[in-house]
């Protein structure tokens, strides 16, 4: 498989938030806004990143039997760094997030990812997958999140996009919302899929 | 110790907050396992379980291990630890002594590891400054909130596969949708303020 493609399945083939319902619990949970979005997409992608390439590292050196908790206890390092790293830097973003930093540990993705790929790869193509389903996740992110903020609150990324006219509807920044905007998303991308497989 | 304010938990967590339609915890397992009445019941019984077992267990090591020796950053590694320690313990113990609910449970504790709901409860727990009883009635009730929003999904879902839905919205997508439709009920709950 070519770097490229290893790169590039994230974004599309292989979209683990559509296509495995993998991640599922931050992807709706912390989607009120566009910025909220973002942060949660990229705290995930460097845990991804972090993890892969440790694991593609010791890879050889994990025995298989004890080879998911020695995985475990990689990605909660990783992500005890982001956690403690956007505490400093970014402490609103991390108030705002609160309880999904410390579960980024149990997103399926990670693990998959460690699973079905970084204990089979070499570093190089390990990072190349990391980034690429990083940056997928961050996509659909940040799509949610701005289609919920622009409903929900008439803004994106705080500034005000719609007329004052607008009446905001709140639910879509409620819980609820967060259910059907992804709902809706799922049912259009396996329409777009299943347009594109019949051309 | 007063009772107002374990009775107020309760209300809390299975209807304010719901752990699934209004926290988004666990999600996994409630579209993965929630296309039969009995499969989800067996889920949510062995997470009420684990839950419970979970509060009790990682309270005392973040309130008499962590903090005394001032590492309390590492929470979420032990917590992660322990509860896939937990669930495997869990799972030997029940095959010795209670075959018959191991053959119920079995199949869905090793699942169970990586349900986000666990591990939120726990950390829950520690963030909200529960005592110890208020962290096991917490636990409890958080999965008994689960168990519902799991049940309430399966009936739906097992009407669904009736029902004539689009193509494109076919299993997942409807579901979810039926989620936050379910979601906004459970909202009128938020109206009432128990404080």
């Amino acid at each position: 498989m070519s770097a490229w493609k290893v790169f590039i399945r994230g974004l599309w083939e292989e979209v683990p938030v559509f296509r495995f319902m993998l991640g599922l619990c931050p992807t709706l949970a912390v989607t009120t806004t566009l910025i909220n979005g973002l942060g949660m997409g990229l705290a995930t992608a460097s845990v991804l990143l972090g993890s892969n390439l440790v694991i593609s590292i010791l890879r050889k050196g994990i025995p298989s039997k004890i080879r998911i908790p020695s995985f475990i206890v990689v990605i909660a390092s990783f992500v005890t760094i982001v956690d403690l790293v956007m505490h400093g830097y970014t402490p609103d973003l991390h108030k705002a997030l609160g309880i999904f930093i410390p579960l980024i540990v149990v997103n399926c993705i990670i693990l998959g990812r460690a699973e079905a790929f970084a204990s089979k790869n070499g570093i190089g193509y390990s990072l190349l997958d990391a980034a690429g389903m990083g940056l997928g996740f961050t996509v659909v992110l940040c799509v949610l999140g701005s289609i919920r903020e622009i409903l929900g609150a008439g803004t994106i990324g705080g500034l005000p996009v719609l007329p004052v006219s607008f009446r905001p509807v709140l639910l879509f920044i409620l819980p609820p919302g967060g259910f059907i905007c992804y709902g809706l998303l799922l049912a259009g991308f396996n329409f777009i899929d299943s347009w594109r497989k019949e051309k | 110790m007063n009772l107002d304010s374990l009775f107020l938990i309760v209300i809390g967590t299975i209807f304010i907050n719901n752990f699934v339609l209004s926290r988004f915890l666990g999600l996994c397992p409630f579209l993965g396992v929630s296309r039969s009445l009995d499969s989800a019941f067996g889920m949510g019984m062995a997470v009420i379980f684990v839950m419970t077992i979970a509060s009790f267990v990682t309270w005392p090591i973040y309130h008499l291990v962590l903090v005394p020796y001032g590492i309390s950053y590492l929470r979420t590694i032990v917590f992660i630890l322990v509860i896939a320690s937990l669930v495997q313990f869990v799972e030997l113990v029940m095959l010795k002594t209670a075959p018959a609910l191991y053959q119920a449970l079995g199949i869905f504790l090793p699942l169970i590891t990586t349900n986000c709901a666990i591990l939120g409860v726990a950390v829950l727990n520690i963030d909200d400054d529960l005592s110890l009883i208020e962290a096991l009635v917490q636990g409890f009730s958080s999965g008994v909130g689960f168990t519902l929003a799991l049940l309430l999904m399966a009936g739906i879902r097992e009407r669904l596969e009736l029902g004539e839905v689009p193509v494109v919205c076919r299993g997942v997508p409807i579901a979810i949708i039926c989620a936050g439709l379910m979601s906004i009920a459970f909202l009128g709950f938020a109206g009432f303020s128990l404080k």
